[in-house]
């Protein structure tokens, strides 16, 4: 990753010790613009990793009696295409925008605890590693990504291959923990004067959501996989059902995460798609605070609604009845957004851009997502649906068709503001159609051959059930999901150097981080700008008009403006990287473990007793 | 207008690491109602003994008295109370350090170093406790393998010990200050955080305490 060509760092070469060159400057960076950036690339990388196993599985579902890979190799794919696409790819690709977009949306020179916010990069990074690398030595997790009891018990799974999923996502766990706490607090404590709760632009409400989310769920899922790591290390029997042991306990506390896991997955596309129809309708978000509420509401019945995923283990009526309400009840709050970001596009000067065009992919195929949905919420047809490829297309409906769609929309929005370029519209439109058809023609059969009762996670099948020409399709349409990404991945880096320059607010857009130059300098707002309504740029009064004038010049350092950043460190990629070690102790020698705690806590003591910014008075 | 005046511009007007450690304490709430009800939902399910409440006689004639001593963990209970006490007066003391102090007890109460030591020790009392009632019980014939009282009671316990630990590490850490330049007002934010911290793990025990020894 080179240095981009940011201004600043023209003019800053002065400096001794220039924080902004070379990959020692991206290595101890506590910026959040960069470390949103290596969020950024690092998502990509894995999203193109969890794609390519998709395309196996897909390659060996093509016709029946595939044998291009074995069982197990099929078991450790599927595994790690779902572990990877949501932990190690959409999770991170909407941390790239809380990184880079909340402080900027909000007003603020970085987030509350820039340092940490390295570590939480780090952390992913490491554990990222440590979860996909043993795929390549056909030793990968190979439990499904919700790794249910007592499958993944020492008894049934002996091998190494659990292991590397229960510490690899108790260390990703970490790092989304770490981010959480350092979010709310930027949101609570970092907004602007006059940036009050209800002007705040919608994606940081969605993401403000979302942190509540993540603290709340994360510690069940820590719980859960801290019994599997003490079942399968120590002997405890928290998952021996021979001992008493509640089968469904693995269920119920992984569910109680999972659910809201869903959320933090959709949530911050929501979120990016509400600033992009906004301006490329030319009107305010319709009903403002109705999708703020309906984020909320989202949110808190997103933990009463985990027991859906296990209608098929006979909870009994009473139980199967709650859950099927409480999940009719969430399509209300989403059918509000899906309306209100109608009543935006309606009678609006519609543009449309390759944002624009991704944002209404997502209004389109989450509504199609959101709809199967409604209908395994009941009871009697989810015990039709459930283990069925009915359900892997209605995921991936809401998944990517809401979450990556939302996020590609947003890669295209903001990555005039990242980089100072603009992407190509005309690979952007090429990429757009055939994603928006490729995706249909991959998941839309999966309806049918569902319906015609294929089961998942089966590493092959005997043709003459109905299932053939679904199965072709849908690997077709895989196949095209990959010339789509790579035609984005070309726009994307070419557009990096060759793009048309951008300005700070190319798409006439009216919040706040348009207000400043593109790419955005290190310290983001030469004076603390006020706010006084949630589109500054559409309607500010003549005060924020002239606080975004200062703050949209360019080429001022932060010394000029007597504006003091944080020191670049490294120290919290040590304590990322020693803690991590610490975990690979578990699995190979208790020495590795003991040295990486002692280095951890060595580095912690240091990145804490040393200042974080110089002395001003 | 000031550029670093602005950056510490909160819109709040509070610290946000105060913000942080509230944040930080919500999500520990949900790791220990996690564990708790764990323990709640295997209580009484265990196949073998030795049971927490309930003598057991096992199929080779072994008799087993219930294994929780109440009493000694009430003493314990009540160590660990004072240490919050004893935070609370390391505290005032770290705010109120500047005030004049004539008379000898205001001179005891304004020693911060006393106070965060007293803290300290008593937790390290507790973990004193509880290390007992661990070898005592592994030497009675319960440790984490042996049925699923023993591995929720010594997971839940582990986990709430493991928190204690880490505050006593904390509070160490908070004298080594104080010993090498003085822990002032300047400070106060820093002992205020390690303290909301440490009620946290004191009252998360007292709901152990009445969860798992009192409650039968």
């Amino acid at each position: 990753m080179a240095t981009t060509a940011v201004p600043t760092s023209i003019s800053s070469d002065s400096m001794p010790s220039d924080p902004y060159s070379g990959i020692w400057g991206w290595i101890t960076t506590v910026d959040h613009k960069r470390i949103g950036i290596l969020y950024l690339y690092t998502a990509l990388s894995f999203f193109i990793i969890g794609g390519l196993e998709a395309v196996v599985i897909r390659a060996q579902l093509q016709g029946p009696n595939g044998q291009l890979v074995s069982a197990e190799m099929y078991n450790q794919l599927f595994t790690m295409h779902g572990t990877t696409m949501v932990f190690l790819a959409i999770m991170p690709l909407s941390a790239a925008f809380f990184n880079f977009l909340i402080p900027l949306q909000i007003g603020a020179r970085d987030v509350a605890f820039p340092r940490l916010n390295a570590f939480s990069y780090w952390v992913y990074l490491f554990g990222g590693i440590f979860i996909t690398v043993p795929i390549f030595f056909q030793l990968a997790p190979d439990g499904g990504w919700f790794g249910y009891t007592p499958l993944t018990t020492r008894a049934y799974s002996p091998g190494i291959n659990i292991d590397f999923w229960v510490i690899g996502l108790q260390i990703l766990g970490v790092s989304s923990l770490a981010a959480a706490f350092n979010f709310i607090t930027t949101i609570i404590n970092l907004r602007a004067p006059g940036m009050t709760l209800m002007r705040m632009p919608m994606f940081t409400w969605m993401s403000f959501v979302v942190q509540f989310l993540v603290i709340l769920a994360f510690p069940v899922i820590t719980v859960a996989l801290v019994f599997l790591l003490f079942d399968r290390f120590f002997g405890t029997q928290f998952y021996a059902v021979a001992a008493g042991a509640d089968p469904l306990l693995w269920q119920h506390l992984f569910w109680i995460f999972g659910h809201p896991e869903v959320y933090i997955l959709i949530l911050p596309a929501f979120g990016l798609v509400s600033e992009v129809l906004p301006t490329f309708s030319r009107k305010p978000l319709f009903g403002y605070p109705v999708m703020v509420y309906s984020g909320i509401l989202i949110g808190v019945l997103g933990f009463g609604v985990w027991a859906h995923h296990m209608f098929a283990v006979g909870m009994g009526a009473i139980a199967d009845s709650i859950f099927a309400v409480s999940t009719m009840l969430i399509a209300i709050p989403t059918g509000v957004k899906i309306f209100n970001w109608i009543g935006t596009m309606w009678q609006g000067q519609l543009r449309f851009t390759s944002a624009m065009k991704f944002a209404i992919g997502l209004v389109a195929l989450f509504t199609i997502g959101g709809i199967s949905g409604v209908m395994h919420s009941s009871p009697p047809a989810d015990l039709q649906q459930t283990d069925t490829y009915f359900i892997v297309a209605h995921f991936h409906y809401v998944l990517f068709g809401g979450s990556i769609m939302g996020i590609f929309a947003g890669i295209y929005y903001y990555f005039p503001k990242m980089t100072g370029r603009m992407m190509s519209e005309r690979l952007g439109n090429v990429h757009f159609w055939l994603n928006f058809i490729a995706m249909n023609l991959t998941f839309f059969p999966m309806h049918f051959s569902g319906m015609l009762g294929m089961p998942r996670r089966i590493y092959t099948y005997d043709s003459g059930q109905g299932w053939d020409t679904f199965n072709l399709i849908s690997s077709i349409g895989a196949y095209m999901l990959v010339l789509a990404t790579a035609i984005f991945l070309y726009n994307f880096f070419m557009s990096r150097k060759r793009g048309e320059v951008a300005g700070s607010n190319p798409w006439g857009a009216g919040t706040l981080e348009w207000t400043i130059p593109s790419p955005v300098p290190e310290y983001n707002f030469a004076v603390l700008p006020t706010i006084t309504s949630r589109y500054p740029l559409w309607e500010g009064t003549e005060e924020a008009a002239e606080s975004a004038r200062i703050n949209s010049q360019e080429g001022k350092t932060s010394e000029e403006l007597g504006i003091v950043l944080p020191y670049s460190t490294v120290k919290p990629m040590i304590v990322a990287l020693a803690m991590v070690i610490m975990f690979c102790g578990l699995i190979t020698t208790m020495a590795l473990t003991f040295l990486g705690a002692a280095i951890m806590v060595l580095a912690l003591y240091s990145w804490l007793l040393s200042p974080l910014e110089p002395e001003h008075h | 207008m000031s550029a670093p005046a602005a950056h510490h511009y909160t819109t709040t007007g509070l610290d946000s690491r105060k913000i942080a450690i509230w944040a930080f304490i919500g999500s520990e709430c949900m790791l220990f109602i996690s564990l708790i009800s764990t323990y709640l939902i295997y209580k009484g399910r265990s196949i073998v003994g030795p049971f927490p409440h309930e003598e057991w006689t096992s199929p080779d004639g072994r008799h087993f008295e219930p294994i929780l001593d109440i009493l000694v963990t009430s003493a314990s209970t009540f160590v660990l109370l004072m240490s919050s006490l004893a935070m609370v007066l390391a505290l005032s003391a770290v705010q109120n350090k500047n005030l004049p102090k004539r008379t000898r007890g205001e001179r005891i109460l304004g020693s911060s170093k006393l106070w965060l030591w007293m803290t300290a020790l008593l937790g390290a009392t507790f973990l004193g406790f509880q290390a007992y009632e661990f070898t005592s019980f592994v030497h009675e014939g319960l440790t984490l393998s042996t049925n699923l009282f023993g591995s929720s009671f010594f997971t839940l316990t582990g986990f709430h010990g493991a928190h204690v630990t880490a505050g006593v590490i904390w509070l160490v850490s908070l004298l080594a200050i104080d010993y090498r330049r003085g822990l002032g007002p300047a400070d106060a934010l820093n002992v205020d955080i390690a303290a909301l911290y440490w009620h946290f793990v004191d009252v998360v025990w007292i709901v152990i305490f009445t969860v798992v020894y009192l409650i039968q």
